[in-house]
């Protein structure tokens, strides 16, 4: 109960500063750039695979939807720490931390209830994207599996990064602070495979295992694979943890 | 109602309050008197659950704060220092947020929020923005937050900082007026406003309690007698000073230096004596010319020095506007910050 009182006040915060319209405007436009040169190559290779006699009309799956939610994603991880920077930075620089801290509710609630209005700013974002989608199944007939699989994978993501810049915005006061820390770490955490790629000892594993990209390329690809559904979960647990802990000692160092 | 026994509250590198111990009845407004950085809101933070203490204990209503913060938590209305506000909502949802985090009745919601309004007088902004107002309103607002879950102790920060005369009549009006229903614990470091809120006084210095007390004892000490700084142009000084002296209600003149011909003196008059014409008309008549007279200055330090020693020591009756310029002193420097 609780919880959602915070979460909705937190939305409403959203749409009442200028944070959301800019965060939905420029997913919208980069999005919209995307899908539609994305779109325009498709159209062009299909018509000369046409004219070349292939019968098999190409796979708009493998030929739109992958490539755009791989493009999509890295549009994410620019708008995730815009989304989460003010969060609690907010609060610390206003001093209305102590209203919270010192109302009856647990610190827990307060963790969990702005992450859920971060992670439902994203879910708006990921809907007008949908809206590109909706024109492919207007025009074409994509298989809708793989997509709904993606999409999971995006939500997944987001909300595993959104829940680790909750953390870096209980760090400090300031917002830019925040922001930038919160795109360092998410940025690392995306290129971490990177590691995996270069070397393959146990410890290069277990670096690239922690990156996020990796774990989304399988749903990119429409697999649902356990074990990232179990990763991305453990992530946003640890983020959130590392909130609420992070939270308490504020109240010990104020 | 409140029992803080033996609590320490220490930071990285130093003590904010050291080892204090106090208690306050149900009902009784207590003033919490104390210079800036003295630990009035460390302590105050520590009562509201919002830290918690380096050793000793504090319980509200009988719940610890440490262990059974949420009773605590409940029972307690905060105003800090800086109004915990949100700017970009209005007056109304800003009351229904706390509200609904105070866990109030969502069905008494309404009830309680007009009624805060209409006490903290708030009505006509209602549906502002909370950024959009002035000082004093976002202060009422505060209080307004504070008071909303109706809570058995109020604990307000400097409920009167940084608001204008007429302002802080209106907030000291309606403190007064909540007195009855509430226990009330307000920090200041304005003198003349414990005078006419509070009923007992608890002084803090550097962390420590110095002194508690009711208001009539304290108000009685610090306006005991009255310390004048004299400056004459004579050749003399003894002559000066013996005849000073000799002026009616003048217990001691104590000679400080001489700097071209000009003396300087202090003199302290006996308890409840008005010495200053006396003095004028002394140096006057001896044909010396008075060049200057006026109260002694006292800090606020020096007012807490005066009261945790002997009870003896003069305080001039100057003290109040001291006491004044020194907060609008403090003021002017947390504006240019």
């Amino acid at each position: 109960m609780n919880t959602f009182t915070i979460c909705n006040k937190e939305l409403q915060s959203y749409f009442r500063s200028p944070i959301a319209y800019t965060v939905l405007a420029l997913w919208a436009l980069i999005g919209g750039f995307f899908f539609y040169f994305g779109l325009s190559f498709f159209v062009q290779r299909s018509m000369e695979s046409a004219m070349m006699g292939q019968s098999m009309p190409m796979d708009i799956n493998e030929w739109i939807v992958r490539p755009l939610l791989s493009n999509v994603n890295v549009v994410a991880l620019f708008l995730i720490p815009m989304i989460t920077m003010r969060l609690f930075a907010e609060e610390k620089r206003s001093g209305t931390i102590e209203l919270l801290m010192t109302s009856p509710i647990h610190d827990i609630e307060i963790v969990l209830g702005k992450w859920l209005a971060a992670v439902s700013l994203y879910f708006i974002m990921l809907l007008i994207s949908v809206l590109h989608m909706a024109i492919l199944f207007r025009y074409g007939q994509p298989d809708w599996k793989p997509l709904a699989v993606g999409y999971l994978g995006l939500l997944l993501q987001g909300a595993c990064l959104l829940a680790i810049g909750t953390f870096v915005s209980t760090c400090t006061s300031n917002q830019i602070v925040a922001g930038a820390l919160g795109f360092a770490i998410s940025l690392l955490l995306f290129v971490l495979n990177w590691v995996s790629e270069f070397g393959s000892s146990v410890t290069d594993k277990v670096i690239g295992y922690f990156s996020v990209q990796q774990h989304f390329e399988s749903f990119s690809k429409g697999v649902l694979d356990s074990k990232d559904i179990i990763f991305y979960v453990t992530m946003i647990i640890l983020g959130l943890f590392l909130t609420s802990r992070s939270l308490e000692s504020v109240r010990w160092r104020a | 109602m409140i029992k803080v026994e033996g609590l320490t509250k220490r930071y990285a590198r130093n003590i904010a309050v050291d080892n204090i111990s106090f208690e306050v009845e149900k009902g009784q407004v207590v003033g919490f008197l104390g210079p800036n950085g003295a630990g009035k809101t460390t302590t105050m933070r520590v009562l509201t659950c919002f830290m918690p203490p380096t050793s000793g204990t504090a319980s509200v209503a009988g719940f610890d704060v440490q262990e059974n913060p949420m009773e605590v938590k409940r029972r307690i209305g905060y105003l800090p220092e800086t109004p915990p506000l949100y700017p970009d909502m209005e007056v109304v949802e800003y009351l229904d947020f706390v509200g609904r985090i105070k866990g109030i009745n969502t069905a008494d919601l309404p009830k309680r929020i007009s009624d805060v309004t209409e006490k903290c007088a708030i009505g006509d902004v209602q549906k502002k923005l909370i950024g959009k107002l002035s000082k004093g309103y976002r202060q009422r607002v505060g209080l307004a937050q504070a008071i909303l879950h109706n809570p058995d102790v109020l604990i307000l920060d400097e409920p009167t900082s940084g608001l204008d005369p007429h302002q802080i009549i209106e907030t000291r009006d309606l403190i007064k007026g909540l007195a009855g229903d509430h226990t009330i614990i307000l920090s200041t470091h304005i003198l003349p406003e414990v005078e006419q809120i509070c009923e007992k006084v608890i002084i803090i210095a550097k962390g420590k309690v110095v002194a508690t007390d009711s208001v009539e004892n304290l108000t009685s000490r610090l306006r005991g007698s009255e310390t004048v700084s004299v400056e004459v142009i004579a050749a003399d000084n003894s002559g000066v000073q013996s005849r000073l002296e000799q002026v009616a209600g003048v217990s001691r003149v104590i000679y400080k230096e001489s700097r071209d011909g000009r003396l300087h003196f202090t003199v302290e008059s006996l308890e409840g004596r008005h010495i200053r014409p006396g003095l004028a008309r002394a140096v006057i008549e001896a044909g010396w010319n008075l060049n200057e007279l006026h109260g002694m200055a006292l800090s606020l330090e020096e007012i807490f020095l005066e009261l945790t020693a002997s009870h003896k020591e003069p305080v001039t009756a100057a003290l109040q506007e001291v006491v004044k310029e020194d907060i609008a002193q403090a003021k002017a420097e947390d504006e240019s910050k």
